[in-house]
């Protein structure tokens, strides 16, 4: 019998259940996420007319540079100014 | 082990001059009281007085024995004092006899013993749960194939790893003097502590001798640093994987190839290196392929891609000394690079035309329309250095030169020019466009003597502060 060492980080993952997709946008508030892909902006600025057409209220937010993670401020930032967020992910 | 409560114990080896030439005193000895011998390796030794064969090295093992001949004293079941070797004065004190080895010199010294030999003492260390090591223990079962097994789990990179057995990490670690218990890092994607034991177990994997440890530390370090962004490198749907760059005198003391072949298969230490590095991202970090690795189609090189420079034979400062780390140290460079680009001249035998060829094959660097995205590397060939040195080229110039050699009127790069849609806007039209950002370029040489075929290696397109810049790192021993 073989006794090998683990490669690997051991770590057990917690897994969390996502938040429930709300019904409606109705009374929330919306973060517009821009990842600085390519043409993002473009995308967001026609979601962002889309959804202030239809009185919600809106926030922008943007990544400094899509090769890094968002920053932890930047996070927290978005996770305490808006209910939910709509990212735009590629070009 | 059957240990005297109170008496005097030996532990010798036939393979060893000086424990040989002590076998009328420990005759004597014998002869004279209680004296427990033990031998470590040839059991008819010493014919001439009753002992043990300490076949397992246990009872070495759990005496701390260092040196044959070690002559220890107990007294009620605890050890009173110890001398190794032949030391006539202190053999006398220890026994009590002040005629004792009247014929031997006054000193002799002995021999390593057999239970700190390389490949027994790990396999001692493992036998009596000392190994310190943290990592948990996998147990395979007796009819599992043990490389298989390591498939099944998702370990291997698509390649048979060697499985990192106690023992073989054990070995691995006395690469360095780091603690294996010292946390080097949080390797993307999964963000998770890595120690040197994590390194040292991926390492084996990945088939390093011990002796390249510091080199796959040194990189795994490199590429967390910040600015080389480990995560976008893995992350991106382009083809780029670390590349390793090896500088300094370790090159060649751990047999790294920079000649015929450099950035090709068939030389231990330039394969494994690079493929530990990958290894560690992969299995420690969770970065696998097709997963948070999105890369359409990769490269060859992200199985592993770790090169050496030839310094004794370039003109040039290498690589790592031009990017701050004094000659005659050692350091590794990381680079998000992908594969080969080849650069093939074999007529310039001025360097005017020779850079002006480079600069033709840089233009098409990831495309040759897109004007300062990627950084690169350039490989170059000995019979290309010759034509740059014997007319008297610096490293410096010729950067200079590829640099300008490189720009292109802003107006052919342009989205449609030439019929091509993509392109780069980034320049005022009528302006000359830059190739490359500062510090984007780098040159290397390495290489068979025969053959003008230099190379280039293609960054990622977000080189620089927007995503990976190369980092340069001192390799601790």
């Amino acid at each position: 019998m073989t006794t090998i060492l683990d490669p690997t980080a051991e770590r057990s993952v917690s897994a969390r259940p996502r938040l429930a997709r709300p019904e409606s946008l109705e009374g929330l508030r919306v973060g517009l996420l821009d990842i600085a892909k390519t043409k993002g902006d473009i995308f967001l600025d026609r979601v962002e007319q889309k959804l202030t057409e239809r009185g919600l209220v809106v926030k922008r937010y943007a990544k400094p540079t899509n090769t890094r993670p968002a920053p932890t401020a930047l996070s927290q930032k978005i996770a305490t100014e808006v209910d939910v967020v709509i990212e735009a992910l590629s070009d | 082990m059957n240990l005297p409560d109170t008496g005097l114990v030996a532990i010798v080896k036939r393979d060893c001059e000086t424990c040989v030439m002590t076998e009328p005193v420990l005759a004597a000895l014998a002869a004279a009281g209680s004296l427990t011998v033990y031998v470590q390796d040839d059991p008819t030794f010493p014919e001439s007085v009753p002992h043990d064969h300490d076949a397992t090295l246990d009872v070495s093992h759990k005496l701390n024995i260092e040196v044959v001949p070690t002559l220890l004293l107990r007294e009620n079941g605890q050890e009173v004092g110890r001398t190794f070797g032949w030391h006539k004065v202190q053999w006398r004190e220890l026994t009590g006899l002040a005629t004792l080895g009247e014929d031997l010199p006054d000193l002799r010294p002995g021999c390593g013993a057999k239970n700190i030999e390389p490949g027994i003492i790990e396999d001692l260390l493992v036998r009596h749960g000392e190994t310190g090591l943290k990592s948990r223990r996998v147990e395979f079962g007796t009819q599992e194939d043990e490389i298989e097994a390591l498939f099944d789990r998702g370990w291997s990179d698509g390649l048979p790893v060697v499985p990192p057995t106690e023992a073989r990490v054990l070995r691995m670690l006395g690469g360095t003097a780091r603690d294996p218990q010292e946390v080097i890092g949080k390797i993307p994607s999964d963000l998770a502590d890595c120690t040197v034991e994590k390194v040292a177990i991926n390492a084996v994997m990945a088939g390093c001798k011990p002796e390249y440890l510091p080199v796959v530390l040194a990189a795994v370090e490199a590429v967390l640093e910040e600015p080389f962004s480990m995560h976008g490198v893995l992350a991106t749907t382009m083809f780029v994987g670390p590349m390793v760059i090896v500088n300094g005198p370790i090159r060649r003391s751990i047999g790294m190839n920079a000649k015929g072949n450099a950035l090709g298969q068939g030389f231990r230490a330039n394969n494994t290196i690079g493929r530990a590095l990958q290894l560690v991202i992969r299995n420690v970090g969770g970065g696998r392929p097709q997963e948070v690795d999105r890369a359409t189609l990769g490269n060859p090189g992200k199985v592993g891609f770790c090169v050496a420079e030839d310094e004794e034979g370039s003109c040039w400062e290498s690589l790592a000394t031009e990017r701050g780390i004094p000659k005659g140290k050692n350091a590794v460079t990381v680079f998000a690079g992908y594969g080969l680009q080849g650069i093939v001249d074999q007529k310039s035998r001025d360097p005017e035309s020779l850079a002006q060829s480079f600069a033709e094959c840089l233009k098409a660097v990831q495309h040759p329309k897109l004007y300062q995205g990627a950084d690169a590397l350039v490989v170059v060939c000995p019979e290309h250095e010759r034509t740059f040195r014997e007319a008297g080229w610096s490293k410096a110039r010729l950067y200079d030169e590829l640099h300008a050699r490189t720009q292109r009127l802003a107006d052919e790069i342009m989205p449609g020019a030439g019929g091509v849609a993509e392109g780069t806007t980034a320049f005022a039209a009528g302006t000359m466009a830059r190739k490359f950002r500062d510090g984007g370029l780098m040159i290397v040489r390495a290489g068979g003597g025969a053959g003008m075929f230099s190379g280039i290696i293609g960054g990622w397109s977000a080189s620089g502060e927007k995503g990976s810049s190369p980092v340069t790192k001192e390799i601790k021993l």
